[in-house]
């Protein structure tokens, strides 16, 4: 087989773009330092102003885009494979859009300020609480629209619900960062959101991983699965926490940023021979250049404006998802 | 060994009582053709050996109570060919099979030599070798359900349960998936399989277990099970009984009339 | 000419005419006895310059000590919240509104008879100059305005005469927002002997200044303005972030925003703190 051979060659060229696409993240800033010089900041023992920005705005900024993107891309092929459902995707599924609620109402309350684990752990909480209540709608023979419908019915109520929590806050400003919180970005974020949220990203993505031999056996439907030795109720605690605990925490610090769960996988699906084990780490990694991408291009197309991430991945994901229910009208119904 | 031995095993779903207390055992070297009317409970009870379903009573597989074994332990044992033939992404035949071979497997391991030994056999035997490299998914309905069928092969359990493998395949194949049942019977393995087709049940299986709601109403030889009396009162019909190469031929012909 | 200086000529010179073509009327008329003001910027201008008993309502943002420098006052004084038919009920013979806000209010109120007069926001001395002429006018209060322009030139006099350091300076504001060109922080910079960074930067306006560029700036002074609105929000992590923390260790400034968002003789201390304190930091 072809994809046979082409695997790990393609898992070569994503991985070098990944560190291509990270490095060159690091020279983007509006400060316009020199490629050398900003690399030399990075490591040198010195504190003036470019180490500064290398250190504490560029470094946080492009291991977050690479962190949050592979998280975006493995929790969409998880979702796909676990749900058999090309439409699955953290943002359409409600995922995103509820771990927004559970960041805002933990940063909005102050109680992220007096206790910083709250702010990862409530957008876990509402993440998981996404993904229960779309399974629970759909159950497990559920067909791909119910899930979309479900998808859509959670997106707008915690949308709403952020929406209401920022209304309500006595901060003028708060009212203003709906925004943030619907599109996404990594503008300003800190070494401090790195500590915050990575450990979580990668207790999820150990989750979702190691579900790769699982999701091949679902590809024959969840009862012949269960007869291949597939302990389903396993799967399912892993892929809903996983997904929860890494994009929990990546919305947590970013916001929600849509359509890389869905795009990436779809393009990988197939280079690697359709299998959704050899899905994970290649939309891992092509989730990491999408992210990393939009990041530099929004910084390139308006750097005084703060471009919001999610507008990017949206100008090219809302039109692939469009082409996608196109395509696959017939078997949605 | 006895493979599977069932015992006072009650299903409901949905609080509908759909199994009551059914009980029978499955010996190595039979193949054996479960049958009965939509609706008699084919399916349930295939769905509840596998732990597919809430049951009440008991199940033991390979001489071991399925209770007490995990997911892993019970497909080592038994294989299950499900009804709906679901292959949900654009894979090649040959991964589809060899997914047979992953209960087998520790961890990330590849397939070694004997895996493939055994995935190579399992497609020759339903000949679908030919389209190894394609994709499983532009595979026409009879050739999906072959290759699903390989795919239960290479799992290479004593037992084999198939939930209407015959539905969809042309004379050929369905007679060609019968031969290898039997000789999977011949090998030593057992297999059961819901089956609609009165006449393929009656010429191939070694024994037939007849279910009408919920019950066993008959469990024997083909010959003792399918009786012109059975078909009136289960299946409502009126069949024509004769016999080739010392086998026996069932053909239904009409409607019974309800006096009669 | 620089675009800000035009575009300071271009506002003086309408509020001139502005005031030219009421000033007739206004003597025929009697002086105004039931005021509301709808914009925080005028609340104060007229809580400063009315008479007793002249001054009706207040908006609600004037008794907020975060956006407004005179709470306690306004705290005398019914509140509204630049709603038609709350102020309709009120029954004023005059408006204040501010020209940025609820303008929806503004058309409807006008539509039903009132008389309403907009202000600009001051983006100089020489606006907050018209603007208390131009209230004093309209209240017919003209000595008490011309009381306050006198404090005012006083005080930018005494600015003049103290120290001009020329150090740097920029503001930096929730969300990384900075003042430019053209804005009342400038020339609360330039009336206190300081350059202002983003000015030199070719800001104009209110605009972002990414923390990346504010670095690379390295002002000499830092004029962090922050308000605690108790519940915090993400516009503020930028003053916070550990880049600008390391920054601002030694020469951050916290300024008194209320005094800054609105153009009023109170105006000047701001001016006074800031030079002030470039004379202590040296360095």
């Amino acid at each position: 087989m072809s994809a046979d051979r082409h695997y790990p060659l393609l898992l070569a060229l994503l991985a070098a773009a990944t560190v291509a696409l990270f490095l060159l993240s690091l020279t983007v800033g509006p400060a316009g330092i020199a490629f050398l010089e900003s690399m030399k900041a990075l490591v040198s023992d010195k504190a003036d102003g470019v180490a500064l920005i290398m250190r504490e705005i560029r470094l946080p900024r492009a291991i977050l885009g690479g962190m949050i993107g592979a998280t975006l891309g493995l929790s969409g092929a998880v979702l796909q494979g676990y749900l058999r459902n090309p439409l699955a995707e953290p943002g359409l599924l409600g995922i995103s859009a509820s771990a927004s609620l559970g960041a805002v109402l933990a940063i909005y309350t102050g109680l992220s300020a007096a206790f910083a684990l709250a702010l990862p752990l409530a957008a876990l909480t509402g993440a998981v609480a996404a993904v229960l209540v779309v399974q629970a709608l759909a159950g497990q023979r559920g067909g791909a629209l119910i899930v979309i419908l479900a998808g859509i019915a959670v997106t707008s109520f915690a949308g709403a619900m952020t929406s209401l929590a920022l209304n309500l806050s006595p901060n003028p400003f708060a009212a203003l960062e709906i925004m943030f919180w619907m599109l996404g970005s990594l503008t300003d974020r800190s070494m401090v959101h790195v500590w915050l949220s990575a450990p979580f990203m990668l207790v999820g993505w150990l989750m979702l991983a190691s579900l790769g031999r699982a999701l091949d056996a679902l590809t024959l439907g969840s009862e012949t699965a269960a007869s291949m030795g597939i302990e389903l109720r396993k799967v399912q605690f892993l892929a809903v926490f996983g997904t929860a605990a890494s994009v929990g925490a990546a919305t947590a610090v970013a916001g929600a940023i849509g359509f890389v769960g869905l795009v990436v996988p779809h393009i990988l699906r197939p280079l690697v021979g359709a299998r959704p084990s050899r899905l994970l780490p290649a939309s891992a990694l092509g989730g990491a250049c999408v992210v990393l991408t939009a990041d530099i291009l929004v910084r390139i197309i308006a750097p005084e404006r703060d471009l919001k991430l999610g507008v990017l991945t949206a100008i090219v994901g809302a039109p692939f998802f469009l082409w996608l229910v196109f395509r696959t009208r017939r078997s949605l119904l | 060994m006895t493979l599977l031995s069932v015992e006072n095993l009650s299903v409901e779903l949905g609080h509908r009582p759909v199994l009551h207390r059914l009980g029978f055992a499955v010996q190595p070297g039979e193949f054996i053709g479960l049958i009965g009317p939509n609706g008699a409970g084919k399916s349930t009870l295939l769905r509840s050996v596998l732990n597919l379903l809430p049951a009440q009573g008991q199940v033991r597989l390979c001489g071991t109570d399925a209770a007490a074994m995990n997911a892993r332990q019970r497909a080592a044992c038994v294989a299950y060919l499900a009804q709906e033939r679901e292959i949900a992404w654009a894979v090649p035949v040959e991964m589809v099979v060899a997914l047979g071979r992953s209960p087998h497997r520790p961890g990330f391991a590849a397939l070694t030599d004997k895996d493939r030994a055994i995935v190579d056999a399992a497609m020759r035997r339903m000949d679908v070798e030919a389209f190894r490299h394609r994709i499983a998914t532009e595979l026409s309905g009879g050739e999906k359900a072959r290759v699903l069928a390989a795919r239960a092969l290479a799992q290479d359990t004593p037992l084999l349960l198939a939930d209407e493998p015959t539905a969809g395949l042309d004379p050929a194949h369905q007679i060609a998936l019968m031969r290898l049942f039997d000789s999977l019977a011949a090998d030593g393995r057992s297999v059961v399989a819901s089956l609609h087709d009165l006449g393929l049940a009656a010429r191939w299986c070694s024994r037939l277990i007849l279910l009408d709601r919920g019950r066993i109403v008959a469990d024997g030889p083909p010959a003792s099970v399918l009786t012109p009396q059975s078909l009136r009162a289960i299946y409502g019909v009126e069949a024509w009984f004769g016999e080739a190469d010392g086998a026996p031929i069932v053909h239904p012909l009409d409607l019974a009339t309800p006096e009669s | 000419m620089s675009k800000p200086k035009i575009l300071k000529r271009g506002l003086f010179a309408t509020a001139v005419l502005g005031m030219a073509a009421a000033l007739p009327a206004l003597a025929a008329e009697p002086a105004p006895r039931r005021v509301v003001s709808m914009n925080v910027c005028t609340d104060q201008l007229a809580m400063l310059i009315a008479g007793a008993g002249q001054l009706h309502s207040v908006s609600a943002l004037a008794d907020d000590p975060r956006a407004s420098a005179m709470s306690d006052e306004a705290r005398a004084f019914a509140v509204n919240h630049a709603l038609a038919e709350e102020i309709f009920l009120m029954e004023p013979d005059l408006i204040l509104a501010g020209t940025f806000s609820a303008r929806a209010t503004v058309g409807l109120l006008r539509r039903l008879g009132f008389r309403v007069e907009e202000f600009a926001p001051a983006r100089s001395f020489a606006d907050v100059r018209d603007n208390i002429l131009r209230i004093g006018a309209l209240l017919h209060r003209q000595e008490r305005a011309a009381e306050l322009v006198a404090q005012l030139d006083d005080g930018l006099e005494r600015l003049r005469a103290g120290a001009q350091s020329g150090r740097t300076i920029a503001l930096y504001e929730p969300n990384s927002y900075t003042a430019g060109g053209g804005t009342l922080a400038n020339d609360i910079f330039t009336a206190a002997g300081l350059v202002n960074i983003a000015e030199r930067l070719g800001v104009t306006g209110s605009t972002r200044l990414p923390l990346e560029q504010l670095i690379m700036a390295r002002p000499d002074l830092i004029g962090r303005s922050s308000s605690d609105y108790e519940a915090p929000a993400l516009a503020q992590e930028n003053l916070v972030h550990p880049a600008f923390r390391a920054l601002s260790q030694q020469d951050a400034i916290d300024l008194p925003v209320a005094k800054m968002i609105c153009g009023a003789p109170f105006t000047l201390d701001v001016a006074f703190m800031l030079q002030d304190a470039a004379k202590q930091e040296r360095p």
